[in-house]
């Protein structure tokens, strides 16, 4: 809590600056309207919670910001989102580029069957990071520790990553996101597939990154949206309900659909 | 409540449920035995095939040869005393030769001229190219009298193996004296069975004894190699477009359906198409395994295509997403991740369908490569048949040797075919990673 009211005393209540605009995004996927005229602010070295119940959008609001949803056959994302204040959808915009500036955890770990010294080393190297053997080495294991996982598989880089325990593989693959150095990070429910002891380490490690980096993290659990964002977005139906501080979403919900959902009367 | 009211009690339950149990456990076990049936129906089936093919064409490994002191007489390799003695050899009369040696045996028959043929049938004709590279390679065996194995005729060989009698109506036919002369040369312990190695070694040729698989062996290895070397690459590229990168539209299913029926095409058909396209228009080599290739890859595609789709399909989403998700653009997604997951299954299909194009006869019916070709294939583009047109020509052949010779050239095929699989499931091994 000490973090949150930190937050709160140095952070503005309009947020100059704003790593991640969206204004106005709608998408449809063929004929269904599954995000309706969201409008989100995201803050940068912050950590942005959306919740809401099953199928509200608030995943398919992440996938707007990596355009994710560019690989699914019939989905359309209309709208403006700035990433620091350009359009991310704009033609001129390289989505690879695009997607080592925003990097993404997914809901199941998901580590290449390649050894862990190659999930890591992979961004670098299809990005052209790393200038030596050397330097990719140093890139790994900085992304290794960075993620809290280099100590438990300094002697087994070459074992493969997917023999490794969930809550290790999904650190494995921030450290994959965090190699690439992007500016932001997305989250959808990265402990959904974990128990609660690599939960708690997960969630440490969120809290530790966001002096690096700006994060975007989808959750169904009330409890960590708390425990580890700064501000919470819900959604309800497509819709972005409410928007505000997390101590002020959990303790004063403005609207009465969020304070059904936190108080558990329904999702 | 009315629902409950309605529901059995319970020990009525209990009854019907242990009286139905019996029922469901009878299915059961009903159902076990269908399968168990068709297992063994399905295996005894094999196994009379290869039992019957294996009895036939075993002997066929085997020829008889009769051991002939061969006198290498200077008069009659070199009868004009020619300088170039190897010019002589290369023109002498080794039939001759043979004839001489052969007779010297039986001085009983001598001056009879009809004893001298029928002796002289015993002995193949295709011996005397045995004797010329013989004494070319050594002409110091100008003068000397030495020991050799001699290919018989085959209807001696068949005698020998028990496959026709000594009468006209056991399917001999042979002259009185051939007879006494093959008795005595059995008597003596010169009649054997030894390996065929001219079953390896021989082109086609009209005399079972000498008729070999070799060219036909080559035939096939080449016209593989060309069906594996266009049709894989082809396959795995069309797959992996379609599955990949295409737009799932109007266009790309009108494709799949298509691709779809082209796997049920009488492969006789790509056969003609073969021949108006890689013969008529482009004008390649009748006959040659280039085109026999060609014809192959056609009828193989379809197949490669679609087992190359279902193996790209069977990666798991979350391997694109996460590839996707750090950068990497489609291409690297494919080729870094997607590509070598795959690769069993497109191994799989890939193999299956060069299994289907090892055995294909009638699409190579259609571009000549039915013809009887006795010279060994240099290149593709030479004049050749494969292994299952010679199997097709020898049965169709009216002599009594071509029986087992037959299934012999079918042996070689399925044990070529094993070979192939053995060899494809070991790389479909090596590339499986199962992390």
């Amino acid at each position: 809590m000490s973090v949150i009211s930190q937050t709160l005393g140095s952070v503005p209540k309009v947020a100059q600056d704003s790593k991640v605009s969206a204004q106005d995004v709608n998408v449809y996927y063929s004929e269904k309207h599954s995000l309706k005229a969201v409008n989100l602010e995201i803050r940068s070295n912050e950590v942005t919670a959306l919740i809401g119940p099953s199928g509200c959008g608030k995943s398919t609001f992440l996938r707007c910001l990596n355009r994710m949803n560019d690989l699914i056959d019939g989905a359309r994302v209309e709208g403006t989102i700035l990433l620091d204040g350009e359009d991310i959808y704009d033609r001129i915009i390289d989505v690879v580029q695009l997607r080592a500036r925003i990097g993404m955890v997914f809901q199941k770990p998901n580590p290449f069957p390649k050894s862990i010294f190659d999930n890591v080393a992979y961004g670098p190297r299809i990005h052209g990071l790393a200038r030596s053997a050397a330097d990719l080495e140093e890139i790994v294991i900085k992304s290794l520790e960075r993620a809290g996982l280099f100590e438990e598989v300094k002697d087994r880089m070459e074992e493969p990553g997917t023999g490794l325990s969930g809550g290790q593989q999904q650190r494995l693959c921030i450290a994959r996101a965090i190699a690439v150095s992007p500016e932001v990070i997305l989250m959808d429910e990265p402990c959904s597939a974990l128990d609660p002891i690599a939960t708690a380490k997960v969630e440490e490690l969120i809290d530790e990154l966001r002096q690096n980096f700006t994060i975007v993290i989808v959750t169904h659990s009330m409890q960590q949206a708390a425990r580890v964002s700064q501000r919470t977005a819900f959604f309800h139906l497509g819709e972005l309900v409410e928007v505000g501080d997390t101590e002020q979403i959990f303790t004063n919900p403005q609207h009465k659909l969020t304070q059904g959902y936190i108080t558990g009367r329904f999702g | 409540m009315t629902e409950l009211t309605e529901t059995l009690p319970a020990t009525a339950a209990a009854e019907r449920v242990g009286a139905h149990l019996k029922a469901r456990y009878a299915a059961e076990t009903r159902f076990r035995l269908y399968g168990i049936v068709a297992i063994v129906v399905a295996l005894s089936f094999l196994a009379i095939l290869l039992f019957t093919i294996i009895s036939r064409g075993y002997s066929a490994f085997a020829q008889t040869q009769v051991e002939v002191p061969i006198t290498f007489d200077a008069a009659l390799l070199n009868p004009d005393g020619k300088a170039d003695v190897q010019e002589a050899l290369k023109d002498a009369d080794y039939g001759a030769v043979i004839r001489q040696s052969l007779l010297a045996k039986f001085p009983d028959f001598a001056g009879q001229r009809q004893a001298t043929r029928e002796v002289t049938r015993i002995v193949s004709t295709g011996a005397t190219d045995q004797l010329r590279s013989m004494v070319m390679s050594n002409p110091s065996l100008i003068g000397q009298t030495k020991e050799i194995w001699l290919p018989v005729e085959a209807p001696v060989d068949q005698l020998m193996k028990g496959a026709t009698g000594r009468t006209a109506d056991q399917g001999g036919n042979f002259g009185a004296y051939e007879l006494t002369a093959i008795d005595q040369l059995k008597a003596e312990g010169r009649l054997h069975q030894r390996f065929n190695h001219w079953l390896f070694t021989q082109g086609d040729s009209r005399q079972p004894e000498l008729a070999g698989l070799r060219g036909a062996i080559a035939g096939s290895f080449f016209t593989l190699f060309v069906t594996v070397l266009l049709s894989f690459p082809l396959g795995v590229a069309a797959a992996v477009y379609l599955e990949e990168f295409a737009p799932k539209n109007k266009w790309t299913d009108v494709i799949e359906v298509n691709i779809n029926n082209l796997a049920a095409v009488p492969s006789i058909v790509f056969g003609l198409l073969a021949l108006e396209i890689f013969l008529n228009v482009f004008g390649l080599p009748r006959s040659s395994p280039l085109v026999g290739g060609l014809a192959l890859t056609l009828v193989s595609l379809p197949t490669i295509i679609i087992a190359g789709r279902v193996a790209l399909k069977a990666v798991p989403p979350w391997i694109r997403e996460a590839a996707f998700g750090l950068g990497a653009s489609p291409l690297q997604t494919v080729i870094h991740h997607v590509l070598p997951l795959a690769m069993p299954g497109i191994l799989t299909g890939t193999i299956i369908g060069m299994a289907r194009a090892v055995g294909e006869t009638a699409p190579l019916l259609m571009i000549g490569m039915v013809a009887f070709i006795v010279d060994m294939p240099g290149s593709p583009l030479e004049p050749s048949t494969v292994l299952p047109v010679q199997v097709y020509l020898w049965a169709t052949s009216p002599e009594r040797a071509f029986v087992e010779r037959t299934s012999a050239a079918i042996i070689v095929l399925l044990v070529f075919l094993a070979v192939m699989n053995a060899a494809a499931i070991y790389l479909r091994k090596k590339f499986e990673r199962r992390w």
